[in-house]
């Protein structure tokens, strides 16, 4: 994805372009309210301004994989886009390379979120992994049997405790057995979504075991 | 996508994290420990009804060559048969396509620990049976690249075990330089990135002596340790079994090849290997001098 955001092929571009605003939009948006400390609109604005401005003047392309993550880039360049707009008083009003994602429900998320202490940057970190998670459990949705994702969402999405595998079984009308394997094919499947995504989210090897080791906790 | 929960997410975490291990005969029973190449677990055997220590690829190196680097270290451990190292019981791969490996679970707790507040002469008996087993991996062609303390266990029976051979580089290796090691323990030219050999290990095991006999060493042990852990590999001892053979020489109050001793440290070594002797003799003569003189009266 980093490559071909720079790619002179428009439709690869536009690719990547989808897949970055998927796994970002949301952490960038959520960032702005929280760490910046924006209004829901203003937020909202210079989210959509920022995505809209790196897509049409591609200022993606100058990420340096020698000098940081690109998760780490991003947000740097999201907080001087910030920083630029509010010292000009100008923003791009919403209508042209407007991006479709759904910020009321962003705005819900982000109004549940307690203050937890950290820096803004462990903050954007923990959305990222968030807004992760859930583009690879919406991949996990599509791309497998209908059975299989919801055994999924009952073990590891739904409610404070998992459930047995008896339990689950009877619940969905499986044995133990069943659930068991395909629970495993499942959790299997989410495990390389999220890998891919982070292979096409890093633009070189040591990048993405850096951000599996984020992702995973294991360099805190 | 609805919002995943804080405890959704954490446990999305763990399932990208956790092994697994469905259609092998291993059920995990809890985590050991974490290294820079992969997770150590301990698990159950189900068919052999016995627990093991799998040591399961790191989730983040599984596209990136870790693969080989856990199946050589397997490889490593299998061609070492000694009671001083680990045996490997198997290798293979798991569903989620990450390698591992099976091994004997060490109870028991790093030589460090254990050596906390010993003798001196039982630290120096632990460090023998280390040397030994480092031997006998070099005689095989093996080559540690990470000895500390904290990679050698002592079990609950006593047994020395050279543990965790991630980094080890063995006879056949394309490349004689090491991918790893720790800072402190490393030998120059393994810092340096070149190529290592027994005096790397060495040097490892001269630092770990320091590290174990504690501050107040005396001074032919010092002249061991340096030797060990000289900078430059052509003044160290050749080989682990060199080093342990000086040691026991020490242990025994013999002439070691690391000191020169003056006159006075030979005799005085010699008076106090034999101290009973000497005892039994100065008796003899103090009871023949009261009997010579109780004659002359």
């Amino acid at each position: 994805m980093i490559a071909a955001l720079a790619s002179d092929d428009a439709e690869e571009r536009t690719r990547a372009f989808d897949t970055l605003v998927a796994i970002y939009w949301k952490p960038l948006y959520k960032y702005a309210r929280l760490a910046h400390r924006r209004g829901p609109s203003d937020a909202e604005d210079h989210t959509q301004s920022f995505l809209a401005r790196a897509f049409e003047r591609n200022s993606l392309a100058s990420y340096d994989v020698a000098k940081a993550s690109f998760r780490t880039f991003l947000r740097a360049l999201f907080d001087r886009h910030i920083a630029n707009e509010m010292k000009a008083g100008t923003r791009l009003k919403r209508g042209g390379g407007e991006t479709h994602v759904d910020f009321a429900a962003a705005e819900a998320e982000a109004a549940r979120d307690h203050d937890r202490g950290g820096t803004p940057e462990e903050y954007f970190r923990r959305e990222w992994i968030r807004s992760l998670f859930e583009v690879a459990v919406g991949r996990l949705r599509q791309s497998g049997p209908a059975a299989d994702f919801a055994l999924f969402e009952a073990y590891d999405l739904d409610g404070a405790e998992r459930p047995s595998y008896r339990i689950l079984g009877q619940r969905l009308g499986m044995s133990e057995t069943t659930v068991t394997n395909r629970l495993a094919s499942a959790r299997r499947r989410f495990r390389q979504i999220v890998l891919d995504l982070l292979h096409e989210a890093t633009a070189s090897d040591r990048e993405f075991r850096e951000e599996v080791r984020a992702l995973l906790g294991a360099d805190r | 996508m609805s919002w995943l929960s804080d405890d959704a997410v954490e446990r999305l975490r763990s399932t990208i994290d956790e092994p697994d291990f469905s259609g092998t005969r291993y059920r995990v029973v809890g985590e050991i420990g974490r290294g820079g190449m992969g997770v150590v677990y301990e698990a159950e055997d189900v068919d052999l009804q016995r627990r093991v220590a799998v040591k399961v690829l790191a989730a983040d190196l599984a596209d990136a060559g870790g693969a080989d680097r856990v199946r050589r270290e397997a490889r490593v451990l299998a061609a070492l048969e000694h009671p001083g190292i680990v045996p490997v019981h198997e290798v293979g791969s798991l569903p989620d396509g990450r390698v591992f490996y099976a091994m004997k679970l060490v109870r028991g707790v790093t030589v460090g620990e254990f050596l906390r507040d010993a003798k001196p002469a039982a630290v120096l008996r632990v460090f023998l049976r280390i040397c030994e087993a480092v031997a006998f991996a070099h005689a095989a062609g093996s080559v540690h690249c990470d000895l500390k303390p904290q990679n050698v266990m002592v079990g609950e029976f006593g047994e020395v075990l050279v543990v965790d051979w991630g980094v080890a580089r063995a006879r056949g290796d394309q490349s004689g330089r090491a991918s790893g090691g720790t800072h402190g323990f490393m030998a120059p030219e393994q810092e340096a990135g070149a190529a290592v050999d027994p005096r790397t290990d060495v040097y490892a095991l001269g630092v770990m002596l320091r590290v174990l006999a504690g501050e107040a060493r005396p001074k032919r042990l010092e002249a061991i340790c340096a030797k060990a852990a000289a900078a430059s590999p052509g003044h160290r001892y050749d080989s682990a079994r060199e080093l342990g053979a000086d040691v026991a020489r020490y242990i025994d109050g013999e002439t070691i090849t690391a000191y020169r001793d003056t006159l006075l440290e030979r005799a005085g070594r010699w008076l106090d290997r034999n101290r009973a002797l000497i005892a039994v003799v100065a008796a003899y003569l103090v009871m023949r001098a009261v009997i010579l003189l109780f004659v002359q009266r």
